[in-house]
């Protein structure tokens, strides 16, 4: 960021319609500082952002609660009965956890058994090959502004290009398998095995958010002092043991970062899937926000009650990861 | 001079020329490991869209082919005197081996009717193994005209800028006002409340789907771009980004414009709000992003085509039983467009953006 030249470049063009507006609000304030003074005026600029919050976060979060303790298909808390925790029972009635099948409501259960399978794999790949690349974009290398760019430009893309662009190449005559003809093997029905269904999910959701974990583990990487390594090339040490011990313990304040990080995006998985695989086939890569948004919004009986419940559960898992994601960063801060 | 050159001896073998590179020292493995994994890199992170955009110039037949072409090719069309319409041109291998061109009538079963264009006259019986369509290089822009006129695709474009800038603005006032707030004064409740809005990072609209829903539903939003627009219009680390570079405005600049008789909202507005601007840039780039890109709350709130955003849009077209893909995949570069421009330009400011404050 070079705060100087940019700050001329958008101020010369930007200035006059600004101070126009600028003035014409600058009249109400005027008068609401002459009423509640200079000490009362932070409180007037939190209003509107903490009006927002309270709106659309703080009330929503209690409703869900109150929506997970009643049932019925009325929208209007008004309008509903309350049930008490049946909702909740309704969810966790299960004769085998081990076993979807078992339970009563088996489409949450194969949600989460998904979601599990899903964050396992996604997460520990994600890390590794963002490690991999940032590890290979820190070395000298020739055009490592560009390799970076190349590794980072799919973050930016909107998760339905993301499922278009690769749902186009895995069709049942998509390129891919013209490449699989091509050396003299089967066409594969990829969207159809519920193993490969999964397995490019998990693919697809690494090939778009690898360049941001990528970016934070380089920034990691770079802030290592350069005058360690040569202390360490001084003394002779191998290649290998400088990245034991001196890389890797350094690097790990950010890998545990990107690793909650990437838990707390993972387990929230939907969008690039949905519109890949729809969650199939069947049901194989039905993750748990998507068993939300199905009981809550497409199903043909609106299940408010039922989706508020999961909600509640997907929103205590997330608060756990969260509280260690902050721990990670106060780690890696004071590090 | 001379020096320089004697203390890096040229390489004495072929070998080592080859393997000479940059720095000392000869090609390490891991030299050759990572410039192979950077090329697989290239190829599977640009090839994917690369083939997607030469794919959305074919025509609706060109995609039907298997395997499929590079490039978009179109089969060459001739007029032939007595036909009212174009005929396909094919290049037709007689048993004997010559080859000659001629345009197909109609086809029957396999056996089809092809007449030469240089004598309209007399038609002749070909089997269809024995011709191959002759075809060029062409571009079908149609892809790209039909679905923004015939289809709503120009509407949803509209939806899509529309709620990308709203959203944003309505996103950078009240978030650099919060920011205000937080950073330049001192006042009772002030942790309070950073840690309220720090709080509500652990609060993603994936768990609060329902609720927000009905708030929406009660404010008559449902089916309105503002229902997309404001309910994520105050994010937490917007505002936490804009405080932290707030702070390191100098308090002097403030204390000065207070002695001037200046009101508080002048202070924000003229002092602090440009002096803050390569944070509110950063923060401008990612609700762009944000908003451009959202697909999930979007896909909730708006059921009706006329206000469907692209994202929603073009789920929805590609979810239709027979998925007209030579318009989906059109549609999905225009999606795309803005994006890569916006990377382009701004890649280094967006890099630099994520690497200082770890969001995106």
């Amino acid at each position: 960021m070079r705060p100087e030249t940019h700050r001329l470049t958008v101020g010369a063009a930007a200035a006059a319609p600004m101070n126009l507006l600028g003035s014409l609000i600058e009249l109400p304030f005027k008068a609401i500082q002459r009423l509640v003074g200079i000490r009362g005026m932070p409180y007037i600029f939190l209003v509107p952002n903490l009006g927002f919050f309270g709106i659309f976060v703080v009330i929503p979060l209690f409703i869900n609660f109150a929506f997970s303790l009643t049932g019925g298909t009325n929208l209007f808390l008004s309008d509903r009965v309350y049930t008490g925790t049946e909702q909740y029972g309704f969810l966790l009635d299960c004769e085998n956890f081990a076993d979807s099948g078992s339970c009563r409501e088996d489409r949450f259960w194969r949600g989460i058994y998904n979601t599990m399978v899903f964050v396992v794999f996604q997460v520990g790949f994600l890390v590794l090959f963002s490690l991999v690349t940032a590890l290979i974009l820190n070395r000298k290398i020739r055009g490592r502004g560009f390799f970076r760019a190349v590794y980072f430009f799919p973050v930016l893309l909107s998760p339905v290009v993301v499922a278009l662009i690769w749902k186009w190449i895995l069709l049942r005559d998509g390129i891919l398998n013209a490449f699989l003809v091509t050396i003299g093997l089967e066409k594969i029905l990829f969207f159809v095995s519920p193993q490969w269904a999964m397995f490019w999910a998990i693919f697809v959701s690494i090939w778009a958010h690898m360049g941001f974990y990528t970016l934070i583990l380089l920034a990691g990487l770079q802030a290592i002092p350069p005058d360690l390594y040569e202390a360490a090339e001084m003394d002779g040490t191998s290649k290998e043991r400088i990245f034991w011990r001196i890389t890797l313990p350094l690097l790990w304040p950010n890998m545990l970062v990107v690793i909650v990080l990437a838990l707390i995006k993972g387990v929230q998985i939907f969008d690039e899937v949905y519109v890949l695989t729809g969650g199939g086939p069947g049901t194989a890569t039905q993750f748990i926000v998507q068993y939300i948004y199905n009981t809550g919004f497409t199903n043909q009986v609106q299940n408010f009650g039922l989706a508020s419940a999961a909600s509640v559960i997907l929103g205590a898992v997330l608060f756990a990861l969260t509280l260690m994601q902050l721990a990670a960063v106060r780690r890696k801060d004071s590090a | 001079m001379p020096e320089a050159f004697a203390s890096s001896p040229p390489p004495r073998t072929i070998a080592g020329l080859l393997t000479a590179r940059r720095g000392r020292g000869r090609l390490h493995w891991t030299d050759v490991f990572s410039y192979a994994y950077l090329g697989l890199g290239v190829l599977l992170m640009f090839g994917p869209v690369v083939w997607l955009t030469l794919s959305s110039f074919k025509t609706a037949s060109g995609l039907l082919e298997f395997p499929p072409t590079l490039f978009p090719l179109g089969q060459i069309e001739v007029e032939v005197e007595g036909y009212d319409d174009p005929l396909p041109l094919y290049r037709v291998t007689e048993e004997d081996g010559t080859a000659r061109e001629l345009a197909q009538i109609r086809r029957i079963g396999i056996i089809a009717q092809m007449v030469d264009p240089a004598d309209p006259d007399t038609t002749i019986k070909v089997p269809i193994r024995q011709r191959e369509a002759v075809r060029e290089f062409r571009v079908a822009w149609e892809n790209y005209s039909a679905p923004l006129q015939r289809f709503n695709f120009l509407t949803y474009l509209q939806n899509s800028v529309v709620v990308t800038v709203a959203a944003t603005i309505v996103t950078l006032l009240i978030n650099s006002m919060a920011a205000y707030g937080l950073a330049i004064y001192e006042f009772k409740g002030r942790n309070a409340i950073m840690l309220f809005v720090i709080g509500t990072l652990m609060i993603p609209i994936t768990v609060i789907l329902v609720p927000v829903y009905l708030v929406v539903t009660e404010l008559g939003m449902i089916n309105s771009l503002w229902g997309v627009i404001l309910p994520g219009a105050a994010t937490p680390t917007g505002v936490f980004l804009l405080r932290q570079y707030m702070l390191t405005i100098p308090r002097d600049l403030i204390e000065a414009a207070r002695m001037d008789k200046a009101s508080e909202w002048v202070i924000y507005w003229r002092v602090v709000l440009p002096l803050a601007t390569p944070a509110i840039a950063v923060l401008a780039i990612f609700s762009i992003m944000w908003r451009w890109n959202d697909f999930l709350w979007p896909l909730i709130v708006l059921n009706r085509s006329e206000v469907y955003t692209l994202q929603v849009g073009l789920n929805a077209f590609q979810g239709e039983l027979d998925v007209q893909w030579h318009f989906v995949l059109a549609m999905t570069v225009v999606t795309l467009i803005p994006v890569v421009l916006v990377f382009a330009f701004l890649q280094r400011f967006i890099t630099t953006g994520i690497a200082s404050t770890g969001m995106k």
